[in-house]
């Protein structure tokens, strides 16, 4: 078995453009269940409606790459105020029922053939590059060492997405240090008694679903940077990826999301490496196909492991937050 | 509990409340809230049919009544947390009909829960500054730029902490609510409502659950409000409680207002003995139930509030009262007897 090129591969996605993207995703989230309490699990919706916000923009409207990060975010604000409007006013599990189920309708409406025109269906877009790359301010040629030698576009991706993180995460920072952030936990605990002490809950919830679903779209840009936009990624497993994530490092963390997100995928990239090899070696009795396929079984199994002896993530605070109340 | 009797000086009572003749639904000189013909039905139960009910300013009325009198769902119609079926209601002169409870609470009249709502994942410094009204900080944009709300910030900490040294919790200010003893939540839950400072201060049975040490403070804390100049409406079933410090006592029962008063007058009403007291007030419960006979077959006679105080006063002064006394072997026998029906 080749180690070193298991390592090799594995090392390449501590930072990856997916590792990033699921970071800024998880981040969104985290500002959705962990601090606001919303229990979101259309995440995938948000990043599709960032990721298509951003590619269709370019393609079929010819804006700058730039505006089409921001159309993707104001994309992902009108779906949260839809969403938003009729649900935040219910109990949380109903907002759960409604987002998984927009999530899907997201994902179907930009696979049919009705809009083919603009999404190419099943086919998903390619091809925008041009505008991002063209902004690039690093000189052509390959930097770095070791497992991460990359290319000038391949840096500009990194480097661009962990911009985006670095200012999603100070935002949540500073956020919920404030009275504003003071609110956003009480309400997580009993909007009633928030309530009763003044404080619109509704807004304070409707600005929580905005703001983690604009981080979602931008997730979900950062994530079509480097390649191109596929409906077949936005499923509802994405969406239990990024509450893996979220769940590991910590719901109502800052950096929980960020090191849950390296984590994940560091560890995704070894099975995915090391399973297969064993497979080929006889020392699993699998096939090779079916080897790729259990680390998936693994994602399901932590996710059950850490809600039972860890809920409150790795760094999270056991006092501050569990499941049940 | 009949021990936690007060022995501190009677509180000052405020009187001269209403204008014309005690009834129910009878005028006030200067009422902070004016109710009108508010039902609310639950299904075919009509839970609160008030036709008609003024709430005086800058005294302590007591809300009291049987168990699914409506108590708490009048609590709720009029700080916003219920919409009524029919009726309207002012409170300082402003009509609340359809205003959602959040603009009820800004506008002064807070309130706190039957079942307390201390946030136990928030520490007891922060619930405090939670209960703070208008803070700039609390606005999303704003709440970026922590220069922006700082000063503010310490001030409201000053307030709370200045609060939370009232109420004894002074030294609990880091620890999260949830550590936290019931009365302790209490405690923390009036606090955090007077960081608002309110006008109008409703307290959903603010005794529940609490020792009598700490009814006792409780109970001042309560007086204070009034001599702060702020205006206190409360649940409570502890009718001593109530005639210890409320200036007016309102009773409900089946969702209607049954007697108004001062609580001397209201507690002789006959209408309230029945309705909330019940004839058998001072009648061992195990007679009540049938299990065995009445110690004196007495008991059972009504009788005036007046006297039942009286006699309440009077048993817990007493190390062992007489009726238990006689109450005692027919007890023992009712026991056992039951075991054997477990058998």
């Amino acid at each position: 078995m080749d180690w070193g090129a298991v390592l090799n591969n594995t090392a390449g996605w501590l930072i990856s453009p997916t590792t990033i993207a699921y970071a800024i995703a998880a981040v969104g989230l985290a500002v959705h269940f962990g601090y606001g309490g919303l229990l979101n699990f259309g995440m995938a919706g948000f990043m599709a409606l960032g990721a298509y916000g951003y590619a269709i923009s370019i393609l079929s409207f010819g804006l700058p790459w730039w505006a089409g990060i921001i159309v993707g975010m104001l994309a992902a604000t009108v779906f949260a105020l839809i969403l938003g409007i009729p649900t935040l006013r219910l109990r949380a599990d109903y907002l759960a029922i409604v987002t998984i189920a927009a999530a899907e309708i997201v994902r179907l409406l930009f696979t049919t053939q009705v809009f083919d025109e603009f999404t190419n269906s099943a086919d998903g877009l390619g091809g925008y590059h041009a505008g991002f790359r063209g902004a690039n301010p690093i000189p052509e040629g390959t930097y770095g060492f070791g497992p991460w030698q990359y290319t000038e576009n391949q840096w500009w991706v990194r480097i661009f997405g962990i911009l985006i993180l670095a200012v999603v995460v100070l935002i949540v920072f500073l956020l919920m240090r404030s009275p504003w952030g003071r609110v956003l936990k009480g309400i997580r605990e009993d909007e009633d008694a928030v309530r009763a002490l003044g404080k619109n809950v509704f807004a304070y919830k409707m600005q929580s679903l905005v703001l983690g679903g604009v981080f979602g779209a931008l997730g979900g840009v950062v994530f079509a940077l480097p390649s191109a936009v596929v409906p077949a990624v936005y499923v509802t497993s994405l969406t239990f990826f990024l509450w893996t994530i979220l769940l590991l490092g910590g719901a109502a963390t800052i950096f929980g999301p960020v090191v849950g997100s390296v984590i994940f995928w560091v560890i995704m990239a070894f099975l995915d490496n090391v399973l297969p090899q064993l497979a080929a070696d006889d020392i699993l009795p699998i096939s090779n196909i079916q080897a790729a396929v259990v680390r998936y079984i693994f994602v399901g199994v932590a996710l059950l492991l850490i809600v039972i002896f860890r809920p409150q993530g790795i760094f999270g605070n056991k006092k501050e937050l569990t499941f049940v109340k | 509990m009949s021990s936690s009797a007060p022995k501190t000086a009677a509180p000052v009572k405020s009187t001269g409340l209403h204008t014309g003749d005690i009834a129910p639904g009878v005028a006030k000189v200067d009422p902070i809230i004016i109710a009108d013909k508010v039902t609310r039905t639950f299904g075919g139960l009509a839970a609160v049919d008030v036709d008609h009910l003024e709430i005086p300013r800058n005294a302590i009325t007591a809300l009291i009544g049987p168990n699914g009198a409506g108590k708490t769902t009048l609590f709720n119609l009029l700080t916003g947390f219920d919409k009524p079926n029919t009726g309207d209601w002012s409170f300082n002169g402003k009509s609340l009909s359809g205003v959602p409870a959040f603009r009820v609470a800004q506008l002064g009249q807070v309130r706190t829960f039957q079942l307390t709502k201390a946030l136990g994942l928030l520490t007891v410094l922060e619930n405090m500054k939670l209960g703070a009204k208008t803070q700039l900080g609390e606005r999303m944009l704003p709440s970026l730029f922590p220069f922006l709300w700082r000063k503010q910030e310490t001030e409201i900490e000053e307030k709370a902490m200045e609060i939370l040294a009232r109420f004894k919790l002074d030294t609990k200010a880091d620890d999260f609510a949830a550590s936290l003893s019931g009365g302790q939540r209490k405690l923390l839950e009036m606090a955090r409502a007077l960081m608002s400072d309110p006008v109008l201060v409703m307290l959903d049975e603010p005794m529940a659950g609490v020792n009598p040490a700490l009814t006792q403070s409780l109970l001042e804390h309560i007086l204070d409000l009034k001599t702060q100049g702020m205006t206190v409406l409360f649940v409570e079933h502890d009718m001593q409680m109530v005639s210890h410090i409320a200036d007016w006592v309102v009773v409900m029962a089946e969702g209607k207002v049954v007697s108004e008063g001062p609580p001397d007058i209201v507690m002789k009403d006959p209408a309230v003995i029945d309705a909330y007291l019940g004839a058998h007030i001072d009648t061992d419960l195990g007679v009540v139930t049938g299990r065995y006979a009445a110690a004196d077959g007495s008991k059972t006679t009504k009788l005036t509030a007046e006297q039942i105080t009286a006699e309440g006063a009077a048993e817990a002064d007493e190390v062992e009262p007489e009726v238990k006394k006689a109450a005692k072997r027919p007890a023992a026998k009712a026991a056992s007897s039951k075991k054997e029906a477990d058998k």
